[in-house]
């Protein structure tokens, strides 16, 4: 039984509505939304290919800290409390000044604000940017 | 988007993307549609089968301009005075629209006192067009009832990007093709959500909703919200941090979902920058060369495994709904924000993206009207939607403009940071391909995307690949003053003489080594499209 969730293309500003496909847990394809105002039952090879990406088996599962010069696995909360950490101590030696965050044009707005949130409220800082002019 | 916000008071689309298709006359400004914009490209031609007039101002002779009825084949970086030259010709046929001028705009005597003083045989010079295309140009854009200008990166990826920008206002304004449906300045933006990350505040000198960090009733409204003190001094902006070298102001960053390893100018500086942090934390979906210089690296969800919004071109604010579990220990980049600010000791509300986003709509006058609740019925929902019963904006500054009158802003040339010379005879211009998506992330690990693109390949004209002995697949060698990169030739009609093009998809061959820093005071946006470089033959 194929479960078709209807969202919105990740690959430019256009906007497309799209369907993605999903069998037994796993995103099988993607086609376009026929009512949609702008992919109007069309998409571009890059949006028919959407769904690819999800499942690659180079995808990040774990989080990873360094240690000796290499990353290794790690458990989330080793990895927060070594970001935390590391962010606590350029604050305490340089201030917010010393701290910036780089959101992201490929995240929700949701995560971007609570992105620019964290910076101007946790890290003390408006350095905060993202990849808007590349 | 600072120059369109000086001109109207808003950066964004004044027009939806689908008001192309009935436009009259359609300006294609520094866009190469059809691969990074299939949409609006297919507008773009659909428009022109009905008999709409098509202007492309594009060095390279892209699909678009291929269709043209007036290609503009301008130097790359001579845009203020090709524009210059073709409102001086407006001037001269008195085709500006003299109405609109007087009612809803300000500054013009600067403009036309310019413009007045403007040689037009210079004009052909500097940019390489001749006069009677920039004229046919003028005559086309005044004349049209509707008609809409898009552009893109090739107008803003200069060291005079904002007065770029500001030139391509002054034309709309002058010929008064603003404010109405199918007419108005489209500048198409890049990325799936790069409209929302502005909007949301992710830039170093405004909170959500363009609110500035100097404005005090602004700032107050969030201190009382966020119930903290905010700085007030604007941030740092992306090349300020990614370029600030092993003495860089910064000492720690967080990287989200971003590839400046790949994306940025001068790659070899942002390596030294980024090395040389106290600590550095990324979040991904992949171990991207960002990632694999980090100290912590946070494994993300990506889009089919998490809820939200993205908000397109056409300021239209879509859910993003979740499909699948996320693999692994991979969790939303919204998670890692609020675990990461509980372990800084500044605990955030757990919120779902719903109520987050009820928060942005109590907060941005912009959003004032946009919840999940409305967006789950419907297409969603276009800013500004200041209220719940408000339907959105198809097109802007209806009646009045944004900042209240269109500022005219008359502009000098500005000659690109570097230009060829004997030992760098050739300008390179960068920019996308239809098959791949930014830094190639995600989409060179598509096989059917991979299959049909797999390599960088560097376009170059007939006479230029004879002149050097190169043919057509053979490698050549791209060397910049920063460094250089072996790639394949292709021969093609697309490029004028003297100019060579590549894209910045492939870690491989990463054309960013090879670009100066050199950008944009005022938006900081980097000098993509001009770089001086030589072509030598692979022996």
């Amino acid at each position: 039984m194929t479960e078709r969730v209807l969202t919105t293309c990740v690959y430019c500003g256009c906007g497309c509505g799209c369907y993605l496909h999903v069998e037994e847990g796993r995103v099988v394809g993607t086609s376009p939304s026929r009512n949609h105002p702008i992919s109007r039952h069309n998409l571009c090879l890059k949006g028919w290919h959407l769904h690819e990406l999800i499942h690659h088996p180079d995808r990040l599962t774990t989080p990873l800290v360094r240690e000796d010069g290499r990353l290794r696995e790690a458990t989330w909360d080793e990895a927060l409390a070594r970001a935390a950490a590391g962010f606590r101590e350029c604050l305490e030696h340089h201030g917010g000044r010393g701290l910036g965050v780089l959101a992201s044009a490929k995240c929700t707005n949701e995560e971007n604000y609570l992105l620019q949130k964290f910076a101007r409220t946790v890290l003390r800082t408006n350095n905060i940017d993202h990849c808007a002019r590349l | 988007m600072a120059g369109l916000a000086t001109a109207f008071g808003s950066g964004a689309m004044t027009n939806s993307i689908n008001e192309i298709e009935e436009a009259e006359l359609i300006l294609v400004a520094g866009s190469n549609t059809t691969e990074a914009h299939p949409q609006v490209g297919r507008r773009i031609l659909q428009a022109v089968d009905r008999g709409a007039r098509l202007i492309v101002i594009d060095p390279r002779l892209t699909a678009l301009a291929a269709r043209a009825h007036v290609h503009l084949a301008l130097r790359p970086g001579t845009d203020i005075p090709l524009l210059n030259g073709m409102m001086r010709c407006m001037l001269d046929d008195n085709l500006a629209d003299d109405l609109f001028i007087e009612m809803r705009t300000e500054n013009f005597h600067a403009l036309r006192d310019m413009l007045y003083r403007l040689d037009l045989d210079q004009v052909a010079a500097a940019t390489g067009v001749e006069l009677q295309s920039i004229r046919r140009a003028a005559r086309l854009y005044a004349k049209a009832r509707k008609a809409v200008l898009c552009y893109c990166l090739g107008v803003t990826q200069h060291v005079c990007g904002t007065a770029n920008v500001e030139t391509y206002a002054n034309l709309a304004l002058l010929a008064g093709k603003l404010e109405k449906e199918h007419t108005g300045v489209d500048p198409l933006r890049g990325q799936n959500n790069v409209q929302g990350a502005c909007d949301m505040g992710a830039l170093p000198g405004v909170l959500p909703g363009y609110q500035s960090v100097h404005d005090l009733a602004a700032r107050g409204k969030f201190e009382a919200a966020w119930r903290t003190p905010l700085p007030a001094e604007p941030g740092l902006s992306l090349l300020d941090m990614t370029h600030g070298g092993p003495e860089g102001p910064v000492r720690g960053m967080l990287v989200v979902g971003e590839n400046p390893m790949l994306s940025d100018p001068d790659l070899a500086r942002v390596e030294e920058t980024l090395r040389s942090l106290d600590c550095l934390a990324v979040s991904d979906i992949f171990l991207t060369e960002t990632a694999a210089l980090a100290d912590v690296v946070f494994p993300a969800a990506c889009f089919a495994e998490k809820t939200g919004t993205f908000t397109s071109s056409e300021r239209r604010v879509q859910m993003v709904r979740q499909a699948v579990a996320p693999p692994g220990e991979c969790r939303g980049d919204g998670d890692l924000v609020m675990a990461l600010a509980g372990r800084m000791g500044v605990p955030f509300a757990d919120a779902s993206p719903a109520e987050v986003m009820e928060e942005i709509a109590l907060l941005t006058p912009l959003y004032g009207g946009i919840y999940h609740d409305r967006l789950e019925e419907g297409w969603g929902l276009q800013w500004p939607c200041p209220d719940r019963s408000h339907p959105g904006t198809p097109f802007l500054h209806k009646g009045a403009f944004t900042r209240g009158r269109g500022r005219f802003v008359p502009t000098v040339h500005v000659p690109p940071a570097e230009q060829p010379d004997g030992d760098f005879p050739f300008t390179l211009i960068t920019g996308r391909v239809y098959h791949h998506y930014h830094t190639g992330t995600m989409t060179r690990r598509c096989a059917a995307l991979d299959r049909e693109c797999r390599e960088a390949v560097l376009e170059m004209n007939g006479g230029d690949a004879a002149a050097l002995a190169i043919r057509a697949g053979e490698r050549v060698r791209l060397v910049s003053r920063r460094g250089s990169l072996t790639l394949r030739a292709a021969v093609t009609g697309r490029m004028g003489p003297g100019q060579v093009y590549t894209s910045f998809h492939f870690t491989e061959a990463a054309v960013n080594r090879l670009l100066g820093a050199a950008r944009d005071p005022s938006s900081h946006c980097p000098e993509y499209k001009v770089c001086a470089v030589r072509v030598e033959k692979v022996a």
